[in-house]
């Protein structure tokens, strides 16, 4: 599995996306600049210029045709996807830390950051057919988390909205009235920071990863614990493979603590695991910094990786990927 | 036991109290006798059983100084100073520590004083110190400690006979190695808990055997046959062992602990401590205590300054190399021996005295080391009066001290002396001083023990040039391992005491060139040895046969810092412990360099292996064994196919299980799906959204959505156009 080296950004990524029909690859990094990729050949198609911090994270419409991308510099921003035109910006007061579109992109969930004395939050806007209706109105606001909120994403059917981060506990919201309706247990869940959240293809399981060095799937209607993958390293990113029972789970020791000079020290390979027997598949090397974001192809016969190092890579499986035995 | 609190327990009730845990100095807590506040300590029942309890009065830095002249008031103020300038010198008296009583009717003074220092070990000191000190001729001062005075005066006058305890029988302390799958034991400190676990090769996992939290304060260490289990506490190291838990078999009470080492032959345990001196000036005192293993009774203290344990040349102020003393006279522990200034003073365990009570005269000794298994000791002797006098290596035979052998070294600058293990031969490595002075080379002077006269050897290396890194004998053989080389990428050498039919002359087996090694660790069967690349090569492991010259496999642990090899020499063990602050955790590897499972454990302190006591089996048994070991194997390797058939049936069956479970929630998932499908394509639009299934289908309609946007395109061109 040869990969394809995708240079285009000049500070560490942050966050990976592909689109609905798999084609278009669109990445975030720290540089300001999210930028959009053929997902087949890793050719750089164009990028979205505009915002003033660094962009965490992205999320892309069913049609493909809008771009919403939240960024450091206290905005969210909507896109063209086509023309790279920003359509929109919403002002928070505080960085905005992840976007997610709802089933139908009528509704937005995006987080901020605890800032300058304001909690954290996660809230709700409505997302308008037209770009010149769109206001800045939230439909709901909820505080209440301690700490960094990293990921917020919709529940099935948009009922439920579920919420991670630093206090390393995950929630389940009631995208309605903003009710807390479950909580991950203290024992059984994670211990350290979730750094990421991953929804399943059709939202009935998602797979978290924390700094505690594990990887875990859940259940999203009842809050289940299904499935734990242990790692040896702080985990940044993971996801689950639409195509076959496997997740990829990617992290690396956090930059200040990379003392030594040699790449394997880190650990910066980003691991396969067999997602119902939990046992450890194989591992893809490259990046020469902890990987940050990791997606699938929805095809589930690609995935890339965005690592601390400002590189892209895009791997096209092997055919023998499709016929690893367990 | 009782309940343990837990130290979060004590936080949050101190917080509870509003008192600040960390202005609290804990051994200022001293409990009234007799009162336990409802705490029950896991102690009391031995308290209790061995000896009456002993609870410090508070006075002990107080001491009672007797014999004092008797004096009137007029010059009792002279006298006070006199005594005051006495203790002063000792240590710093408490102000108004210091009180003479006097006769209330005569006004006269009584003979005696009380002096309360600062600390008890002031008071102890300044006891030792002044006992006996003549202030004249008719007053020679008594000096005891006030808690001693106490203590005698309790003493009931009328002797009672001790009461005689029924026989209990104690635990099996061997019971480990009775185990039916012969597996070997290993104790493992990650954190704050301990664990001991079977190493269960054929299961490719580690057995958990016992764990414990805070168990020490320190470190663990194996007996030296596998009894016992040592740990070390701020009162003193304890002993534990027995049948399926570890349960404690002694204590041995020393303060402030800080070093532990057995006897070869679990008879004895020698403890240390050192203690700072009050004064920065003073040296180091040390104290060192040798208990009965298996009484638990203290057989001497040796007390003194760092000073008195060293040669005082080389070592320099850190002073000590543990062990202090040496164990001689194989496994019966018959001597025990330390280096001094001049001398070496060997002891006998007899009687715990210097053999024919003096210490044994050398000038100028720097090293010595005894024999594992004679009582025979070699002591090497620098170089003295610019090269007028030529080092020498001696050995010398216990107790009688007389001379076996003796070799002049010129132009020496250090010597390093290796015994093999079954004391048959001792490699000197000798590093001298080239013509110029500027450099040094190495070369070895061979021992051959066990022949008549202890004939002499000299070897050296084909590149005289190459610097020795390592140098280990194989145990119980008669070859040899060196790393030498100066070059990043040293050579491993084998070397041979005996050769075909020659048997007095060594000779170079091979040479491996260019190896990324820089430790030898010999199987302790022998036969086999891992070259190891540790700190700069990164856990480089080469596993080699040397009966075959062949290299077995290599492997790689990275950032390795430990290797050990199990008592039997079929596994092996690579660590990392928290030296660094990743990939803390341990590897285990078969004799032939298989890795068999890894673990890792963060804050990983310490991993070793439980040793066994040396075989029962007579030599010829063994050879008889080796000979047929194909009979014999034939029982194990039924028993290794039937664990591996049963292995693969319960790995069949625990997958089928997860597998079922899973099944259970894809189909409860799907069906949830099924059902949310129509209210889906609502929020959608009606958009007939699920892409599952028709794929290839809708992938044909995907095309015609894009020819539909140019259309578009063209038609706004068109239109500004006109």
């Amino acid at each position: 599995m040869r990969p394809i080296l995708m240079k285009g950004h000049e500070r560490p990524l942050t966050f990976l996306k592909y689109n609905r029909e798999g084609d278009l690859l669109f990445s975030c990094a720290k540089d300001h600049t999210p930028t959009v990729w053929f997902a087949d050949d890793g050719q750089r198609l164009g990028t979205y210029r505009g915002h003033n911090g660094a962009v965490w994270c992205c999320d892309v419409s069913r049609d493909s045709t809008r771009l919403i991308t939240g960024s450091a510099d206290q905005t969210v921003k909507l896109w063209d996807v086509q023309t790279g035109t920003q359509l929109y910006s919403f002002n928070f007061n505080s960085p905005a830390r992840s976007v997610d579109f709802s089933i139908g992109d009528k509704l937005v969930v995006i987080t901020t950051d605890p800032f300058m004395g304001n909690p954290s939050t996660i809230q709700v806007k409505l997302i308008a057919p037209h770009p010149s209706d769109q206001t800045s109105d939230s439909v709901l606001t909820i505080k209440g988390p301690q700490g960094r909120i990293n990921r917020a994403v919709w529940g099935p059917l948009n009922k439920t909205i579920v919420s991670a981060g630093e206090d390393s506990v995950i929630r389940i919201w009631d995208s309605e009235t903003g009710e807390l309706l479950k909580e991950s247990d203290k024992e059984s869940g994670h211990q350290k920071t979730i750094s990421s959240l991953c929804m399943s293809a059709d939202k009935s399981h998602f797979l978290t990863g924390s700094a505690d060095k594990s990887a875990k799937l859940w259940d999203t209607r009842s809050l289940t614990l299904l499935k734990t993958y242990v790692m040896d390293r702080p985990v940044n990113a993971c996801a689950i493979s639409p195509l076959l029972d496997h997740v990829v789970i990617g992290g690396g020791q956090e930059a200040v603590n990379v003392t030594m000079t040699d790449r394997r020290a880190g650990k910066f390979e980003a691991k396969f695991y067999h997602k119902i027997l939990q046992d450890e598949i194989g591992g893809v090397k490259g990046h020469f910094g902890p990987i940050n974001a990791l997606a699938f192809n929805p095809d589930g016969r690609s995935f890339s990786s965005g690592g601390e190092d400002g590189y892209v890579r895009l791997h096209h499986f092997d055919p023998e990927y499709f016929s690893i035995r367990m | 036991m009782t309940t343990v609190l837990t130290f979060a327990d004590i936080e949050s009730k101190a917080s509870s109290l509003g008192i600040d845990l960390s202005t609290i100095d804990l051994d200022s807590i001293v409990l009234p006798p007799g009162e336990d506040f409802g705490i029950k300590s896991d102690d009391e029942d031995i308290l209790h059983e061995e000896e009456p309890p002993e609870f410090e009065a508070g006075y002990g830095n107080v001491i009672v100084v007797d014999n004092l002249p008797v004096v009137s008031p007029e010059k009792f103020a002279k006298l006070e100073g006199v005594v005051r300038k006495i203790y002063s010198q000792t240590g710093v008296i408490k102000e108004g520590g210091l009180w003479m009583p006097l006769n209330p009717e005569t006004k006269m003074t009584l003979g005696y004083c009380f002096i309360e220092f600062n600390t008890a070990q002031e008071a102890k000191e300044a006891q030792e110190k002044t006992d006996g000190y003549k202030l004249d001729k008719s007053h020679i001062f008594v000096v005891n400690m006030f808690d001693d005075i106490e203590k005698y005066m309790n003493v009931p006058d009328e002797w009672t006979p001790a009461e005689i305890k029924p026989y209990e029988p104690g635990e099996n302390l061997q019971h480990w190695l009775t185990d039916e799958k012969a597996r070997d034991q290993f104790v493992i400190r990650a954190g704050t808990v301990t664990e001991i676990f079977w190493n269960d090769a054929r299961q490719v996992r580690p057995d958990p055997v016992y764990q414990r939290q805070y168990w020490t304060d320190g470190f663990v260490q194996w007996s030296p046959l596998g009894t016992y289990l040592a740990t070390v506490h701020r009162q003193g190291a304890a002993v534990w062992g027995g049948k399926s838990t570890f349960n404690r078999i002694h204590r041995f009470p020393h303060n402030q602990v800080k070093h532990i080492d057995f006897s070869p032959g679990e008879r004895f345990l020698v403890t240390y401590s050192s203690q700072e001196p009050s004064n920065p000036r003073d040296t180091h005192r040390i104290l060192l205590n040798i208990f009965d293993l298996r009484t638990g009774k203290l057989m001497r203290d040796f007390k003194g300054s760092v000073d008195d344990f060293t040669t005082g040349g080389t070592s320099g102020l850190s002073g000590i190399s543990w062990p202090i003393f040496k164990w001689g006279g194989g496994k019966e522990d018959k001597y025990f021996a330390r280096i001094g200034k001049n001398a070496i003073y060997v002891y006998e365990t007899e009687t715990f005295i210097l053999v024919d009570k003096k210490s044994y005269k050398v000038d100028n000794v720097v090293d010595f080391s005894w024999s594992p298994t004679d009582p025979i000791i070699s002591l090497f002797v620098p170089e003295l009066g610019g090269g007028n006098q030529p080092a020498r290596v001696s050995l010398v035979q216990m107790p009688g001290k007389e001379e076996l052998r003796q070799k002049n070294l010129f132009s020496v600058s250090d010597c390093k002396m290796y015994w093999q293990s079954n004391g048959e031969y001792l490699a000197v490595k000798v590093d001298r001083y080239t013509k110029t002075k500027k450099s040094t080379y190495t070369g070895f002077e061979l021992f051959r023990i066990k022949e008549r006269d202890i004939p002499i050897e000299v070897l050296e290396l084909d590149n005289k040039n190459d610097k020795i890194i390592a140098f280990a004998w194989e145990p119980k053989g008669h070859r040899f391992a060196v790393i030498h080389g100066d070059g990043p990428r040293p050579d491993v050498s084998f070397y041979s005491m005996k050769t075909g039919g020659i048997t007095n002359r060594v000779s170079k087996l091979t040479t491996l060139k260019a190896k990324q090694a820089n430790a030898l660790y010999w199987s302790p069967s022998g036969r086999y040895i891992i070259l190891a690349g540790l700190k700069g090569f990164n856990g480089q492991l080469e596993f080699y046969n040397v009966d075959e010259l062949e290299t077995m496999s290599t492997g790689e642990h990275f950032m390795c810092t430990d290797i050990e090899w199990d008592p039997t020499g079929r596994y092996v063990a690579t660590a990392v412990t928290s030296v660094h602050e990743m990939e803390n955790g341990f590897h285990i590897w078969s004799f032939n360099g298989k890795l068999l499972y890894r673990i890792p454990k963060d804050h990983f302190f310490q991993f070793q292996w439980r040793p066994r006591p040396p075989s029962l089996l007579s030599p010829e048994k063994e050879e008889e064994i080796s000979r047929n070991l194909r009979k014999y194997s034939k029982k194990y390797e039924l028993e290794d196919q039937d664990v591996s058939l049963a292995l693969s049936e319960q790995d069949r069956k625990k997958r089928r299980a997860i597998q079922e479970e899973w099944e259970t929630w894809t189909t409860r998932w799907k069906q949830y799906y099924e059902e949310e499908r129509n209210l889906r394509m609502q929020l959608r639009d009606g958009e007939p959204s699920d892409d599952e299934g028709n794929q290839e289908e809708y992938e044909a309609k995907e095309v015609e959505v894009e020819e539909v946007l140019d259309v578009r395109e063209e038609i706004v061109n068109f239109d500004q156009e006109q």
